[in-house]
């Protein structure tokens, strides 16, 4: 019985997906034409498929946005605590900071952030 | 304040000095000289260096981080034969990337992460330890494996090997999951003690099953094997050389560890399961390697098959079975690491040899070469003096004093069998005239000291094999008292 509240949350989640989907299909009115179905493209017409080729600095830039996201994460936990976790949490804390910085050099030497 | 945790990092060690490596030769690559030769060289002195300082702490057990990694005796053994595999990888790779073009920083840093994510799953003492070692392990080795790019082989290998690891990765999560769900821990001693107060627990045993699942595919035992041949054919061949050594050594080393200690108390079910395991996969392993002409897909099936000749020492249990296991493993890495070293060597004007008739009359030309792949054939297939036979020896031996008479029969047989796809290379070799397009041997004196050393390691372990036994097994005995 400890499980039901989870077992609840699933069935609430499940609840809600569903009406999101399934109210729409009941009322709203559908009245399609070419337009409509045409792929979107910010209001232009499509101009290329979407399986083609992209820049893959844009994955670059997440993976690099993911990292500082995350030191920033660990960042703000260890400041909430800098006074009572003392020297000892400040020497983790460049430590973890200086292994960090190791792969920043890293992808700079290696041209990671330049866009051409 | 919040007191300060005791860190003590010394049970780290051998695997920081490893990863520091890595780190190292990573910023080396950055600075010039431009050329890369040095990096091989790096990365082969922080190896040693590991090397020698697990030799060095033999018998000074370390505990540390709650009982979450442990340095003893064990551990420090798998260490010797993960270090003994990086290092013939490192040495066979320094002349091979600059055939292909393939020379970079990256390539050196990431065999040696992946080197210390075995070495931190070999003194793993609990459950997260061993996820976290499988991951720094795998996630380098996938990317190793796919390192040529523009070889469609390759890339498959790397895209299977992801996705059916992180495939497999998710089993083993799920089984841990579920023991630390009916033993309330993850460290293997507490695993056990709870796991003994309660025995026949269903979730304790569905979580094995799991777990099995898991370790299965990073051993490549059957039925979770497919994926060995095709990665071991596309990804380059000293990588190969390494995943089919140190990769399998230290899910050995864990798998061993996570049975014999967290789980001991469910030992009538794995053994029966492993009973199973170890016939299938020594069977299925060598009967298929009999259709195979490609030499590097016919060893990746013959080291399915060793697997099976290490589930039986397993199965048999006790110092004797282990121990057993641990000489049979160190054995299998000479031997295993100095063929794939041997092929690697060979070559063809339009690409790798790799093709049983590439080898046709390889004797004449290249005598030198061609005795040092037959010894190293010799000793996988078990013939004395080489380190194979007294590993089988060993291994079925310790079967037979257990009672296991029918698994002994069966590995016995598939010994046989095995000898004829082995004896087959050899004949080529020996007793046939050159076809096809000619093939020549690269010139390397890296190569070269790889070979020497895994030819010195099968011959010294078949002539004099009691000692390293000995310490096999006093490696083992604490973690089955």
């Amino acid at each position: 019985m400890e499980y039901l509240p989870i077992l609840l949350t699933f069935a609430f989640a499940a609840g809600v997906a569903g009406a999101l989907l399934g109210i729409p299909l009941l009322i709203a009115p559908r009245r399609l034409s070419p337009v409509k179905l045409a792929p979107f493209e910010c209001g232009k017409d499509p101009i290329a498929i979407s399986e083609g080729r992209f820049p893959i600095k844009f994955s670059t830039v997440a993976i690099l946005f993911i990292i500082f996201d995350i030191e920033l994460f660990f960042l703000w936990l260890w400041a909430m605590l800098f006074r009572r976790l003392g020297w000892f949490g400040f020497v983790e804390m460049l430590v973890f900071l200086a292994i960090l910085m190791l792969g920043y050099l890293y992808i700079w030497r290696k041209g990671g952030l330049e866009w051409e | 304040m919040i007191p300060a945790p005791p860190v003590a990092l010394g049970a780290l060690l051998p695997a920081l000095i490893v990863f520091g490596t890595g780190v190292l030769v990573l910023l080396l690559d950055l600075v010039p000289p431009r050329t890369k030769d040095h990096l091989g060289g790096v990365a082969l002195a922080g190896i040693v260096i590991a090397l020698l300082g697990s030799i060095s702490l033999w018998n000074h057990e370390t505990r540390a981080f709650r009982d979450m990694v442990l340095l003893d005796n064990y551990a420090l053994f798998f260490h010797v034969v993960i270090c003994y595999a990086a290092a013939l990888a490192v040495l066979l790779s320094i002349d091979y990337l600059r055939r292909n073009g393939v020379e970079s920083g990256e390539y050196y840093a990431l065999l040696l992460f992946s080197t210390a994510g075995m070495m931190l799953l070999a003194s793993a003492g609990d459950l997260l330890i061993v996820f976290l070692g499988i991951e720094l392990m795998s996630l380098s080795l996938y990317v190793l494996a796919g390192l040529f790019k523009m070889r469609l082989a390759s890339g498959e290998a790397s895209m299977k090997y992801f996705l059916l690891g992180a495939f497999a990765t998710g089993f083993l999560l799920y089984g841990i999951a579920l023991i630390y769900g009916a033993t309330g821990s993850t460290n293997f001693d507490r695993i056990a003690a709870a796991a003994a107060a309660r025995p026949r627990d269903t979730l304790v045993t569905i979580g094995l099953g799991l777990l099995l699942v898991g370790f299965g595919f990073k051993i490549s035992s059957v039925p979770f094997h497919m994926w060995a041949p095709d990665v071991y054919e596309g990804a380059p061949t000293s990588v190969t050389a390494l995943i089919a050594t140190g990769s399998k050594a230290a899910a050995f080393a864990a798998l061993i560890r996570v049975l014999t200690v967290a789980l001991r108390a469910a030992q009538p079910d794995w053994s029966v399961l492993l009973w199973a395991v170890a016939a299938v996969t020594m069977t299925a392993g060598n009967v298929i390697a009999i259709a195979q002409s490609n030499l590097k897909r016919m060893l990746a099936y013959s080291s399915i098959a060793h697997v099976g000749y290490m589930l039986v020492g397993l199965v048999a249990g006790g110092v004797p079975g282990a121990g057993a296991v641990l000489f049979y493993l160190l054995a299998y890495t000479f031997t295993t690491a100095g063929a794939f070293g041997a092929i690697l060597l060979v070559e063809r004007s339009d690409g790798e040899a790799v093709e049983v008739g590439d080898y046709a009359g390889l004797a004449r030309r290249h005598p030198v070469l061609a005795a040092t792949l037959g010894l190293f054939l010799l000793s996988l297939v078990g013939i004395p003096p080489l380190a194979g036979f007294v590993g089988k020896f060993y291994l079925f031996g310790s079967a037979v004093r257990a009672g296991y008479l029918w698994l002994t029969v069966i590995g016995v047989l598939n010994s046989a069998i095995a000898a004829y796809y082995y004896l087959r290379v050899i004949v080529y070799m020996y007793m046939r005239e050159p076809e096809g397009v000619e093939v020549r041997l690269v010139p390397s004196f890296a190569g070269g000291v790889a070979l020497a050393i895994a030819l010195v390691g099968i011959v010294l372990l078949g002539v004099m094999p009691a000692p390293f036994a000995d310490l096999a097994q006093v490696a083992v005995a604490p973690l089955l008292r």
